[in-house]
């Protein structure tokens, strides 16, 4: 009985207000929108920490994929500024690059949990690595897989599966947090045969590694956003990776991100002045019928931020993994050290950061398994990934830093790899991840990165709340 | 030329779920065993085995006609089956047993029995041991009650034509190569699955860390491998099924831990060395 008082209170608000009869209803609180959640009545609510069999086997693959391959390269990595090509081989070869793909096109077919599984795991070892993973798979694949023809999907979904790094290219030197504003532009050749490609993008992750990548371009400017378009292009279609920044322009460039000025940004153009291939088989052209295949009313524009919407559940995802993994070697390494004849860790003080730091990561791993959960199942999850990107980059930052003190003066050497967590953990807040964030606000300037992401998290929140309430 | 009939083999790879190797063992309340409510994944030696039944098939896709995963345990062991699988073995087989049930190693050594008895095997690839009771007494008892051919602690196992097997062996100071004929029982060493020479085995370079691009270790179960899994066939049985009697013959007294190590002194000098070790009687 009580779960059908439940289900039926909004459903009736949302009539009434439909109808736009009595204000004193409409008014009140339980009158709300309609990005309601609904609250489903099941026998048996099951906790949150509660996965399939095949979930549970693929975050055991992971985990050990990310301890005995990429650990023991991370170090090495961070120092060169690159990937190592046996990691990606790895990401390959475990089926982590094509995470929700179906097996007829090569990819594992699991589902979208799985995906945050795989990135949480590659973080809690080496953020970096974790995000390759998850913009490869939750961005570009993802486009992909839910806008693109069926004949989009098979030219390029199984290389990207098994053999090929992808890369989102959206932002550009000034169209960060305004995309729509994207200078890129699309013309069709005289010939009309294709399309020929203008512009740069800058701060473009995997553009390192990418063999593929999704550019956003204009083909019609006097639409406005309207005339925004996604090409799928391979590298050898006249993509130019700026030189200068290639060093940087890694995974790895979080540091640079984090710590240096605006000068040594690293930006990634995707120059493709001269794509061009036959009618037919070109690949802009197959790239540009996603635009109209599933969705007509729906500009790219909105399909980049409609998927960076769950993106942002990959980087909370990201931030739990690097904030365990910061709390894990941090604790551990309390537990070891003595000082005044008793471990670090017995120090009351300490025992009672642990707890609020294990606090921490749990409620941020609780809101970004619900929110993976509701995306899984088809409901409204904009407003619950906005909370879990925003609450996750803050304690990740916050533990990865508490982390560092904990363990005192060997935490900010190189040696550990806490300073590198930390460093990560500045990302996620980075509109150079690509989240929402960096959308619509002016916050992408490298001293407010963080803050203006999560900014934008609190944004978001904030219509959707107002959306609820106002009259 | 006169066409070699190949020898089409039914691999049985018996695994078991027993506490994960990287998991501290604490000692249970009764003081009889261990706290077994940790984590749990297949043991390291039949991981062994299960990747070398697959590399068999790998090698010769021809050889070996299906690879089965058997296990004995509570309702969980179904986990390791599915490892298994998604590993590569083609079917499995669970018989079931309550939460904390002992199964002795010769009960298991009778239900293995029991299972070849009721299909058709022609080689079984086992761990040498399991990590948690090291008993290592299942693969010898298993062909002692099927008067089979046996190889214990194989570092290496090539499978020829008409079913003749060659198994290499450590031995002190050197290798010893077997040679039998199929029906056989294989008990794996950490250095089977290593291609050349000697490569890092398994389970000591989990622990040890050691160079991770070697390629002697079992494989990962990948993600689409996984889901492939999902599909494959588990048969569940129970002992009664199979006439099985599992109630233990021994009794666990106690378990304890080792004596703890009390911590060492310095010495400034050879004489105070000396003095040290007449003072502790050593001298």
């Amino acid at each position: 009985m009580l779960s059908r008082t439940l289900r039926a209170a909004p459903l009736r608000s949302r009539l009434v207000s439909h109808a736009g009869a009595s204000r004193a209803i409409s008014a009140s609180p339980i009158a709300r929108g309609v990005q309601e959640i609904t609250r489903p009545a099941i026998e048996t609510p099951l906790s949150l920490w509660n996965f399939t069999e095949e979930e549970n086997m693929l975050r055991e693959t992971v985990k050990r994929f990310a301890e005995e391959v990429v650990g023991p390269r991370a170090h090495d990595m961070d120092e060169k500024e690159m990937m190592d090509p046996e990691v990606i081989q790895g990401l390959f070869d475990n089926g982590l690059m094509g995470i929700e793909t179906p097996a007829d096109l090569s990819g594992s077919e699991c589902s979208f949990t799985s995906a945050i599984i795989a990135v949480e795991e590659l973080a809690r070892v080496d953020p970096s690595v974790a995000v390759l993973c998850d913009v490869h798979n939750t961005l570009v694949n993802t486009v992909l897989r839910l806008y693109g023809s069926k004949e989009i999907q098979e030219k390029w979904l199984p290389d990207l599966a098994t053999s090929k790094v992808g890369s989102f290219c959206l932002t550009e030197p000034n169209a960060g947090s305004d995309a729509f504003a994207l200078q890129t532009t699309a013309k069709l050749d005289k010939s009309g045969d294709f399309y020929v490609l203008n512009g740069s993008k800058c701060w473009i992750s995997n553009s390192g590694e990418a063999e593929t990548f999704l550019v956003f371009a204009n083909v019609d400017p006097s639409k406005g956003y309207k005339g925004i378009t996604c090409f799928a292009l391979s590298k050898d279609m006249g993509v130019e990776i700026a030189k200068k920044e290639k060093k940087v322009s890694r995974a790895r460039l979080d540091r640079v991100d984090a710590s240096s000025g605006s000068d040594r940004l690293p930006r990634a153009s995707c120059h493709s002045t001269t794509s061009r291939s036959p009618r037919r088989t070109s690949s802009e052209r197959s790239a540009r019928a996603t635009r109209w295949v599933r969705r007509r009313h729906m500009s790219d524009g909105q399909i980049a931020i409609e998927i960076l919407n769950e993106g942002r559940i990959g980087i909370a995802a990201q931030m739990i993994g690097l904030a365990q993994g910061a709390f894990d070697h941090a604790v551990g390494y309390a537990y070891q050290r003595k000082q005044f004849g008793k471990l670090v860790g017995d120090f009351q003080k300490m025992g009672h950061d642990f707890a609020e730091a294990a606090i921490k990561i749990e409620a941020a791993r609780l809101l970004t398994y619900n929110a993976a959960r509701l995306k899984e199942e088809g409901r409204p999850f904009t407003q619950q990934a906005a909370m879990a990107k925003y609450y996750a980059s803050v304690i990740a930052q916050e533990v990865s830093g508490a982390a560092i003190e904990w363990t005192g003066g060997v935490g900010f050497t190189r040696d550990l790899p806490l300073e590198k967590f930390w460093r990560d953990s500045k990302i996620g807040g980075s509109p150079r991840w690509r989240n929402g964030a960096g959308l619509r606000s002016g916050a992408d300037k490298s001293g407010a990165i963080y803050e203006g992401t999560n900014n934008i998290q609190l944004e978001t929140i904030a219509k959707l709340i107002r959306k609820e309430y106002v009259q | 030329m006169r066409p070699t009939l190949p020898s089409l083999i039914n691999v049985l790879v018996p695994v078991k779920r027993s506490i994960d190797y990287a998991v501290k063992i604490r000692i249970a309340s009764d003081g009889k065993g261990v706290d077994t409510n940790v984590k749990h994944s297949m043991n390291p030696f039949d991981e062994i085995a299960v990747e070398e039944a697959i590399r068999l098939r790998e090698k010769d896709p021809k050889l070996v006609t299906s690879i089965t995963a058997l296990s004995i345990g509570p309702a969980k062991a179904v986990d390791t089956i599915r490892t298994a699988l998604a590993m590569g073995a083609d079917s499995g087989i669970h018989i079931t047993v309550p939460d904390n049930t002992v199964v002795e190693p010769i009960s298991v050594a009778h239900a293995i029995k029991k299972v070849i008895e009721k299909n058709k095997y022609e080689l079984v690839i086992m761990g040498k041991q399991a990590i948690d009771d090291d008993s290592g007494s299942t693969g010898g008892m298993l062909a002692g009650m099927l008067n089979w051919g046996q190889a214990s602690f194989a570092s290496k196992l090539q499978v020829g034509q008409e079913g003749k097997v060659q198994v290499t062996r450590e031995i002190d100071g050197g290798l010893e190569v077997l040679e039998g004929k199929l029906p056989m029982i294989v008990t794996t060493d950490l250095r089977l699955n290593g291609e050349n020479s000697y490569p890092l085995p398994a389970v000591a370079k989990r622990t040890l860390s050691a160079d991770p691009t070697d390629s002697s270790e079992p494989r990962y179960a990948s993600l689409p491998n996984i889901m492939k899994a999902k599909k494959k066939k588990i048969e569940t049985l129970k002992p009664e099924d199979l006439g099985l009697d599992f109630t233990p013959r021994l009794e666990t007294v106690s378990v304890s831990e080792p004596a703890k190590r009390t911590g060492g002194g310095k010495v400034e000098n050879v004489d105070e060395l000396v003095a040290k070790l007449k003072e502790a009687a050593l001298l």
